[in-house]
């Protein structure tokens, strides 16, 4: 343990300042502060966020889910803030929930698809030769292959269906993308001298990819994260509009978004489908606009000031 | 180059093959078979039993297999359990609506985008780059499903200048000039609503790419030379940035796919994509294997052929 701490110690300072973290940290919130627009997204989406997270653990569930057939396709009121949909309920609250849904669900499926492509791209980066040329020739495959179409096909065919094998079904795909990117960035980083010296000294490779390219691809894995979180979510609300995303039971904004497929209800009942469908608009804006400005604090070059 | 060629052409084959071996397990895994579909519910067990074993459903699964690739590869793409009709027919009536919807959404986004990724790019950070650059992060952003939706409401319903749905208006006569200008008219809407956000892709790599030939060594040297400012553009920068472009037309099949999939839904457009969305509501699984299988395929061909166009325009390539 001490021996490689002293391995390890001189590599890192000479590479990186001590701030690493905090400098990160500040280029990304600098370059954030700098943009109005992201800026504008930060608070927007931060005041969305606490709206629905509040409001989810506020709201009477029950209440929202109560059919009344009495109040069908209401028009937005005192009492029903965005009307009421073709069973009665509350738009308003099944728009809250919806959105608490769909974004989890996104997060989740960023998390879990960026862990596999983050293993799968380092390992192969890092390696490379023939692990590498066989895991990249999957990749090409699967980047192929129509995705909609056999994420719909699967969903159809699954015994069981719930959130836990959405989220898997949606992961299986999604995570090529990042370990295309992780593998290319990690095969850049394995070349450098840091390397190499830690290798000459007999660093375990595993200690070098965890404690040493990882940290030099944070901010690339950050920025990733943050744009295809709004890609998940697209993707995910996409799939419920078409029936094929969350059951019934668990409602998403594009569960709200799917009563438009109805004609009489796209054209003279908007209090239904579109404020989700804006919602989704704004989240998915604010998400890229933070994204783009993290982006920038990532790249030297793309830097505002 | 032909070492190229053939490495990158052979590299399709395994790709068909695995393909085919995917859909055929998913075809398998799914609920009835190809015979539950063309029997009534009183067929006795017994007569089933014997029917299966008949059309070899017992047999080991690579035999059942073999002989599922052998007719797909002579066209013979079975039945469809809920029309009645061969799967070849149904997709055949559809496939051109497909085409024309795709190849339309392509030309028109192309149309937008090259001109404004050139003036991006030329004048960067003018005002007018800054405002392609804001629209483009939109078009990245905007999901698809959404934006078609306010494209529909707005154009379609609200101020009812489009027809909201359908391939072509079912009065007109097939050959007539007003079949041609219903058929357009009904392509407008959803034509418009792909090609506004397809731009994304071609317009930031023209940017991106005509910023990093303006500071080339080549470049400089023109214009050392005295070549009029506009001549460096049109004979040295762009000249370079644009062929790569014909290339990608390949890579954009697999977004295609998925694109006519939302706005064939929600244009009530009778292409493939609505195909494909009716089969899988109806259970009409031998419609749905052979739209995937066709759907992978034609994606994998184009990667195939806008590889090879890219590595002839940009000999770099062969390399890797």
């Amino acid at each position: 343990m001490t021996v490689n701490m002293g391995n390890e110690k001189p590599v890192t300072d000479s590479m990186q300042p001590k701030t690493t973290h905090t400098s990160l940290g500040k280029t990304m919130w600098r370059e954030v502060k700098n943009d109005k627009m992201a800026l504008f997204s930060l608070i927007l989406l931060s005041a969305i966020l606490l709206t629905v997270y509040v409001g989810s653990y506020l709201l009477d569930l029950d209440k929202i889910n109560r059919i009344d057939m009495f109040n069908i396709y209401a028009k937005p009121s005192a009492d029903n803030w965005l009307g009421t949909d073709y069973g009665g309920r509350d738009i308003f609250g099944t728009l809250i929930i919806g959105a608490k849904n769909s974004i989890t669900i996104g997060v989740v499926i960023t998390l879990i698809s960026g862990l596999i492509g983050l293993t799968v791209g380092l390992i192969s980066g890092y390696f490379g030769g023939f692990i590498d040329n066989v895991i990249m020739r999957i990749i090409d495959f699967i980047i192929i292959l129509p995705f909609l179409m056999i994420v719909i096909v699967l969903i159809t065919v699954v015994p069981v269906f719930n959130v836990p094998v959405f989220i898997a079904i949606m992961s299986i795909f999604l995570w090529t993308g990042k370990a295309r990117l992780i593998r290319s960035k990690t095969l850049a980083e394995r070349e450098l001298d840091y390397v190499n010296a830690s290798k000459t000294l007999g660093t375990p490779n595993w200690k070098i990819i965890m404690f040493e390219v990882l940290p030099n691809l944070s901010s690339i894995i950050i920025v990733n994260m943050t744009l295809t979180l709004a890609g998940n979510i697209g993707i995910e609300t996409g799939l419920t509009y078409l029936g094929f995303g969350l059951p019934e039971t668990v409602p998403s904004l594009g569960t709200l978004v799917s009563y438009a497929s109805n004609p009489e209800v796209i054209q003279n009942k908007w209090w239904v489908w579109l404020p989700a469908s804006l919602l989704i608009l704004v989240i998915m804006l604010c998400i890229n606009f933070i994204g783009q400005a993290l982006k920038r604090a990532a790249d030297a070059r793309q830097r505002l000031t | 180059m032909l070492k190229f060629l053939l490495r990158r052409t052979l590299i399709m084959i395994p790709q068909l093959f695995i393909l085919s071996v995917l859909i055929f397990l998913l075809a398998k895994s799914m609920p009835g078979d190809a015979l539950r579909g063309q029997m009534g519910p009183q067929v006795d067990a017994e007569r089933i039993v014997e029917l299966r074993e008949k059309a070899g459903l017992n047999d080991p699964w690579h035999e059942q297999y073999g002989r599922w690739i052998g007719n797909v590869v002579q066209g013979d793409f079975g039945k469809s359990a809920v029309y009645q009709q061969k799967v070849t027919n149904l997709i055949g009536d559809r496939v051109g609506n497909t085409l024309l919807l795709s190849a339309s959404i392509l030309i028109v986004s192309y149309l937008i985008a090259i001109p404004l990724g050139i003036i991006a790019g030329r004048w960067t950070d003018s005002w007018a780059d800054k405002v392609i650059v804001w629209y483009n992060y939109l078009a990245f952003a905007t999901p698809l499903f959404v934006f078609a939706l306010l494209i529909l409401f707005i154009f379609g319903f609200t101020l009812q200048w489009f027809p909201i749905g359908g391939s072509v208006d079912i009065r007109a006569d097939k050959g007539t000039l007003e079949f041609v200008l219903s058929k357009a008219e009904h392509l407008v809407l959803p034509t418009m609503a792909g090609a506004l956000l397809a731009t994304f892709g071609t317009i930031q790599y023209l940017r991106n790419e005509i910023i990093d030939t303006k500071i080339k060594d080549f470049v400089k040297t023109a214009r050392s030379k005295g070549v009029p400012e506009r001549k460096v553009y049109t004979q040295h920068i762009f000249r370079n940035s644009l062929l790569p472009i014909a290339a990608f037309l390949g890579y954009e099949i697999t977004g295609l796919i998925g694109g006519s999939i939302f706005l064939e839904s929600i244009f009530s457009y009778p292409g493939l994509g609505q195909l494909f969305l009716t089969s899988i509501s109806s259970r009409d699984f031998s419609v749905v294997n052979m739209l995937v299988l066709i759907s992978g395929a034609a994606a994998i061909v184009g990667t195939m052929l806008s590889d090879l166009i890219l590595s002839w325009v940009d000999p770099r390539i062969r390399i890797d």
